[in-house]
């Protein structure tokens, strides 16, 4: 029995699966540090406010 | 400022790579070529698993809503969107995989059939549950909003899990109670498939700790605008 070549679309298949992954895995490490430099700004005008 | 990484899931973080690079490496290497379809049989293993952790974040969101609508706690609002992100995200792989793996074994990209319809209609019902949340301002309002409309969603679950052992569908059914229809799967096809679906529930445990604690940091984000605005 011959076994057909479905390579392409196994190698289609995984590229999705590790391309999705790793942009959401971006766009996390994007959203922390945004979010981390927004805390940090608004943490220097609270104490701008105080003095 | 910005609570410190925990150590407990730094070390999450490295034994979540480590049975990944495993689990792919069983794919490639361990698993048996199928003799019908050849190589793109292989999708199957991380397909099926990115399906099931796409779920679990259903199901995950659904348990916030209850706990968040009992409690009226921030946090399992958090926990929900969490949830409901990472499921959309691996709901999508599923999706996008099952296509590629349908066309060399079906002869077709796409194909109205009851799981294939359901799983749409699951992916779109979470995708209003963004839109609603984003267009509501005041956090209360909108976790319970969001907790209600979780609970509704999550009948698409059982119905999307289920609609290939109700209707007569041309996709497969892995998992049965008896043999009529299922997917045959040897003995190292067995070990490789409970790998990948062990290996993407601790990815799915690891994202939602991160996903979590991002919620949590733009909630504190969100008040100190608030503070400062008084």
């Amino acid at each position: 029995m011959v076994i057909p070549d479905t390579t392409s679309f196994m190698i289609a298949g995984y590229a999705v699966i590790f391309g999705v992954m790793l942009v959401y895995l971006v766009s996390l490490a994007l959203r922390f540090r945004k979010l981390r430099q927004d805390e940090q700004t608004l943490d220097e005008l609270d104490q701008d406010r105080q003095r | 400022m910005s609570d410190p990484k925990p150590r407990w899931l730094s070390i999450l973080d490295v034994v979540t790579i480590i049975i990944l690079t495993a689990a792919t490496l069983l794919v490639f290497l361990y698993a048996p070529t199928e003799q019908t379809m050849g190589d793109v049989q292989r999708v199957f293993y991380f397909h099926v698993a990115a399906s099931w952790t796409g779920m679990l974040g259903f199901i995950v969101a659904m348990a916030a809503g209850i706990f968040y609508l009992a409690k009226k706690d921030l946090f399992w609002d958090v926990v929900g969107l969490a949830g409901v992100e990472i499921g959309m995200v691996f709901m999508l792989i599923g999706i996008v995989t099952g296509s590629i793996w349908a066309y060399p074994a079906w002869n077709t990209w796409w194909t109205w059939d009851p799981r294939l319809t359901t799983v749409t209609i699951m992916e779109l019902a979470y995708a209003a549950y963004l839109m609603l949340r984003a267009g509501i301002d005041e956090p209360e309002r909108r976790a319970r909003f969001g907790a209600v409309y979780a609970l509704i969603a999550s009948l698409s679950v059982p119905l999307t899990f289920f609609s290939i052992r109700i209707w007569r569908t041309i996709h497969p059914v892995v998992v049965a109670g008896d043999t009529s229809g299922t997917f045959a799967l040897s003995p190292k096809m067995t070990t490789v498939f409970v790998f990948a679906l062990v290996t993407f529930s601790l990815i799915f445990v690891d994202l939602l700790w991160h996903r979590v604690r991002l919620g949590l940091l733009a909630r504190r984000v969100e008040e100190k605008k608030l503070r400062l605005l008084d």
